[in-house]
């Protein structure tokens, strides 16, 4: 992995789950950080750092119509700079006023303020087209939701 | 002309918008900083205007800059419009 890695290294069948079900929100964040676990990128201190920060600052995690993007501090329990992607079904509550329910739930880590960056903007492009954004929502398996995210070619 | 990005952390959604808000402003040819800051550093900040997350509206009473709230902050359009429609206000 190169120091500024990009999403298509970070986002494989180890770190996506298509049509998890969920008891909410508190649920949804605990599954997509799992496999942020799993992976290495995180210690386990860092699924109630995400669930803390979203109590504590807000539903603003939600950063668009049913996606939600929570995360926590590099010094919260970052390993290595990853992200994780669940989809969700049913759709849940993260108690955001406009972008509620949330069916979309990115979850990274960043070692730093600079590492995850390239990751993101690829994310915000990803997230902001709305082709994309469908095909991810009707991904089936993890494979059809890496199709969705990263294209055919992969 | 100063612009802060705000969230909770400063290197997330704030970081974000900072990448959006300067590609769109690289494109109008407007020139400005754009500056991604963590909602506890950016009390007593002075900038032109502040852009942050609808849900972090009740964080920003105080806020003497001029303040925007986006919605969906994937939404370039969004952010698009509600940026350069506060910058003409402050000119």
């Amino acid at each position: 992995m190169t120091s500024t890695p990009v999403i298509a290294a970070l986002l494989t069948l180890d770190t996506v789950a298509a049509g998890v079900s969920t008891a909410g929100w508190e649920e949804a964040v605990e599954t997509v950080g799992k496999l942020l676990e799993q992976a290495g990128f995180t210690t386990d201190n860092y699924i109630p750092a995400m669930k803390r920060t979203i109590k504590e600052l807000g539903p603003y995690a939600v950063i668009a119509p049913g996606i939600a993007m929570p995360h926590a501090r590099p010094e919260d329990g970052v390993l290595l700079t990853g992200f994780a992607l669940i989809t969700l079904d049913p759709a849940v509550d993260f108690g955001s006023q406009v972008n509620d329910p949330v069916d979309i739930v990115l979850a990274f880590g960043a070692t730093d303020k600079q590492t995850h960056i390239k990751a993101l903007q690829e994310i915000a492009a990803i997230f902001g087209n709305q082709e994309k954004i469908s095909a991810i929502r009707a991904a089936q398996t993890s494979q059809e939701l890496l199709v969705a995210l990263h294209g055919l070619n992969q | 002309m100063k612009i802060a990005t705000l969230c909770g952390m400063g290197f997330g959604t704030s970081m974000m918008l900072k990448l959006t808000i300067d590609d769109l402003l690289k494109a109008e040819g407007i020139e400005a900083e754009t500056i991604p800051w963590d909602l506890g550093s950016f009390k007593g900040q002075l900038v032109d205007i502040v852009v942050a997350p609808l849900d972090m509206k009740s964080h920003l009473k105080d806020a003497t800059a001029k303040v925007v709230l986006i919605n969906n902050l994937v939404d370039k359009a969004e952010i698009k419009t509600k940026i350069l429609a506060a910058i003409k206000a402050i000119k």
